[in-house]
């Protein structure tokens, strides 16, 4: 039931309270936090440094535009609705496809034109923003995700987190929707967090509700197999995140886009500690390895660094 | 980046708390459990005089603070007499007037001693010795006799005074001695030898304190001075040194005790009475003087006094709340809403408040979920939800109130902003992350604003916080430290579990 916190320290766990002092407060400089919190800054940053994001079909701006977002999709067949300044994936309303009934969720949900505009409003109104602040919404392509994720993922896009320290890529994991978590890649609502190994891009364990998992809830299939195309272009635009916001301690999210390879999703100035359960290893040991390193080194430098000396063989394929 | 100055800061702030806290507790003698009992005396002096049809002026010494004694209330009962309060070099005097009066008069002054073994007399300045004292013959040579010869088998000023008064009285009573007392009063007698030769001392009045007693009248005791300004008691009938416990100067400045003017056959007369108090109650009727170390909240007017006995609870409700998110990482809705809660719960009790906030929360998310389908402004909806709040606080008040339960009644204490926002916010919750989440983050506010009432509740803890300010900086010191900690929050222990596992 519970675990001693002297076995926890041996293992290089970090826990919340060491996240926020040591690495979230030392490192990520209060004035930048913006530059993340508020996803259209991080979208136009990004477009600056050469970093894909998905499309941006448009923003809404004022509760009198709120009434234009029908023709403002109409002719995209899927899209996403985000708060700019939304946390958690809090507000995140994703559509499928449009047709004459309506909007059709991942889930099959129907919406109708009065769901999206009260949603647009809502956000709007900052019901889902960091502290309530008034909000924009933004309304961006849905990414059509690389096929073969497809048997590793229900409803949802899958996405890649990698924390950055420094610059360097130290842990990364991959998170899969699944039904419980409503299609939503969070791991704290149901989705599957696996591990992926810095070196290769492989799988290293599955995790759901922070318990092992061998194989995803609705698809069935195994997680072990799980390997990412393009891990080295991933790592390097995860890296760069950290020239682009000068932020220390960052959580990226990364999608594979079928067209346009790894895209950049979102970034996090606070990201979670989970990513410790799917890799099933503490941070502490390579933040300390890092924090060693001397400043000024190259993306490529860093990267090759980290793969180097964060290697790892899955667990999943000795069970397998 | 240095920590030092940070825990210099934190070790000034506990050390400041701890000596303001402990001097509250010596100088002031505010008792560290509330339920310590304190011995009281109640005294009542009584001034009886026969009044002419004139002008009245009557003037009574009255008791200060002293060693021993501390003054907590007083009380006067004079009807028709105008009452003022006198406090100068001379000490504290009472004086009551009137235009006119006629018969017999009587006029009351009541007293609450505490007992406090620590409490020390105020410095006094010693009286001024008079230059020309003159005696007739043949009394000239008597007290020149009598001063050498005590000046011979004495030392200093108050072994000189002890030989003088033994020789004044008993079997040492010599002609000299005898002659003297024949034309003078004992004590006044004492104070003009002292003077006469170069010594400060003074009459002083007191009350030898029994329990019960009543029509007791003062004595008279001896002050006497040494050069450096320290003096002693002593029984001018004995010669005996210092002061009896019970003992209590009613004036010591050597004026007269009653005074009055316009009315013939005055005298005062005491009863007192003797009982145990609870410390608190004591330390509340003290009178106290504002000193700038002496900062506390006993010196607002009463009102304001129980408006902070709340406002410094609140750093206790906010202690709770740091470990319990900090050290134990509870999740709760709205970082301090459940300090609010639990004031609420002060006011309503704990049951009553907990199922007044489990209905008000109830139905206002039922209603709440007919609010989201009207598709409205956020602010405009919370502010649907104020109005439900309060309509449903008022109807479980009424209803309450019909089927003859009062503490229906408390409910209204609620923060009902604080209790919409919660509303709103757990309506989201709901929708976003399903009623599981809603129950963690509900359970966990309701836990910790359990947790905050026990604590902010308890006796003690309101004792302390309400009698020394100190305690503040202490939990000042105590919530910087706690921001330090980057250890594992207790629900981390299992959260990280199952890595531990391999």
């Amino acid at each position: 039931m519970w675990a001693s916190p002297g076995r926890l320290k041996a293992k290089g766990i970090i826990g919340m309270n060491r996240r926020n002092i040591r690495y979230i407060s030392r490192y990520n400089s209060r004035h930048l936090f913006p530059l993340v919190d508020d996803k259209l800054k991080t979208k136009l940053l990004a477009k600056r440094f050469g970093i894909t994001t998905p499309d941006l079909i448009g923003t809404v701006t004022t509760q009198f535009d709120v009434k234009h977002i029908a023709d403002m999709v109409t002719g995209h067949g899927g899209f996403a609705i985000k708060p700019a300044k939304g946390s958690g994936g809090k507000g995140i309303l994703v559509i499928e496809h449009q047709d004459a009934e309506g909007y059709v969720k991942p889930s099959g949900h129907r919406l109708q034109r009065e769901d999206l505009e009260r949603h647009v409003s809502n956000i709007l109104s900052g019901l889902y923003s960091l502290g309530g602040a008034t909000d924009i919404a933004l309304v961006e392509t849905l990414i059509s995700f690389d096929e073969f994720l497809a048997e590793y993922t229900y409803e949802g896009v899958p996405d890649i987190r990698v924390i950055v320290f420094k610059g360097y890529p130290v842990m990364a994991m991959m998170r899969l929707s699944t039904a419980a978590s409503d299609g939503k890649a969070n791991l704290h609502q149901g989705a599957v967090g696996v591990g992926l190994d810095i070196a290769t891009g492989t799988a290293l364990r599955g995790v759901q509700f922070d318990r092992p998992r061998m194989d995803h809830p609705d698809t069935g299939h195994e997680l072990a197999s799980l390997r990412i195309p393009d891990w080295e272009v991933l790592l390097k635009l995860a890296a760069s995140c950290y020239e682009m916001t000068g932020l220390g301690y960052l959580g990226t999210d990364m999608v594979l886009d079928r067209n346009h390879g790894p895209m950049l999703l979102e970034l996090n100035a606070r990201p979670g500690l989970a990513i410790q359960m799917t890799n099933g290893e503490g941070l502490r040991p390579r933040l300390d390895l890092i924090e060693k390193q001397p400043d000024g080194a190259n993306v490529e430098a860093r990267v090759a660094f980290a793969r180097h000396h964060f290697a790892r063989r899955g667990e999943l394929q000795a069970v397998s | 980046m240095s920590r030092i100055p940070f825990y210099l800061l934190v070790g000034v702030l506990m050390l400041t708390g701890i000596v303001m806290t402990v001097y509250r507790h010596v100088e002031f003698d505010v008792p560290w459990t509330p339920g310590e009992q304190r011995e009281v005396w109640e005294v009542e002096a009584q001034v009886n005089f026969f009044a002419n049809g004139e002008p009245v002026k009557v003037n009574l010494a009255l008791p200060s603070h002293q060693e021993n004694f501390r003054v907590l209330t007083e009380n006067t009962a004079s009807s028709g007499y105008g009452l003022s309060f006198l406090d100068d070099d001379s000490g504290r005097r009472a004086q009551w007037a009137i235009r006119e009066a006629t018969g017999n008069q009587q006029l009351y002054y009541s007293v609450q001693l505490l007992v406090a073994p620590d409490a020390e007399s105020p410095t006094v300045q010693p009286p001024s010795i008079p230059q020309d004292i003159t005696w007739e013959r043949p009394f000239d040579t008597a007290a020149e006799g009598l001063i050498g010869r005590a000046h011979q088998q004495s030392a200093d000023a108050f072994t000189f005074a002890r030989e003088l008064i033994q020789d004044l009285s008993g079997d040492r009573q010599d002609e000299n001695a005898r002659l003297l007392l024949n034309r003078f009063d004992r004590s006044s007698l004492l104070v003009r030898l002292l003077n006469q030769a170069g010594i400060a001392a003074r009459e002083v009045d007191g009350l030898m304190l029994e329990d019960g007693r009543r029509r007791q009248a003062l004595s008279s005791w001896l002050q006497v001075f040494d050069d450096e300004g320290d003096w002693v008691i002593l029984n001018p009938a004995t010669g005996e040194q210092g002061r009896p416990d019970n003992l209590l100067l009613w004036e010591a400045s050597g004026q007269p005790v009653l005074e009055v003017q316009g009315g013939t056959n005055s005298r005062v007369s005491f009863s007192m009475l003797k009982h145990n108090e609870p410390a608190a109650v004591a330390v509340r009727n003290q009178l106290m003087n504002n000193t700038l170390l002496n900062f506390s909240i006993h010196s607002l007017p009463l009102e304001e006094q129980s408006l902070f006995k709340t406002i410094l609870l609140i750093p206790i409700g906010a202690l709770v709340v740091v470990l319990l998110r900090v050290l134990v990482g509870i999740k709760t809705s709205g970082t301090f809403m459940p300090v609010l809660i639990a004031l609420a719960f002060i006011q309503t009790s704990l049951f009553t408040g907990l199922v007044g906030f489990l209905l008000v929360v109830a139905v206002g998310l039922v209603i709440r979920s007919y609010l989201s389908h009207l598709n409205l402004l956020l602010v405009a909806r919370v502010s649907a939800v104020i109005i439900t709040v309060i309509a449903i606080i008022s109807l479980f008040s009424v209803v309450a109130y019909r089927m003859g339960l009062n503490a229906g009644l408390t409910i209204t204490f609620f923060p009902m902003i604080i209790l919409s926002w919660t509303i709103e916010r757990m309506s989201i919750l709901w929708e976003e992350e399903g009623p599981k989440e809603v129950l963690i983050q509900g359970g966990g506010s309701l836990l910790t604003a359990v947790l905050a009432y026990l604590a902010m509740n308890n006796p003690w803890i309101r004792h302390v916080t309400f009698n020394f300010l100190g305690i503040q900086l202490i939990l000042m010191a105590f919530i910087l430290l706690l921001g330090n900690y980057t250890g594992y929050r207790l629900l981390e222990l299992r959260r990280f579990k199952p890595i531990t596992e391999d």
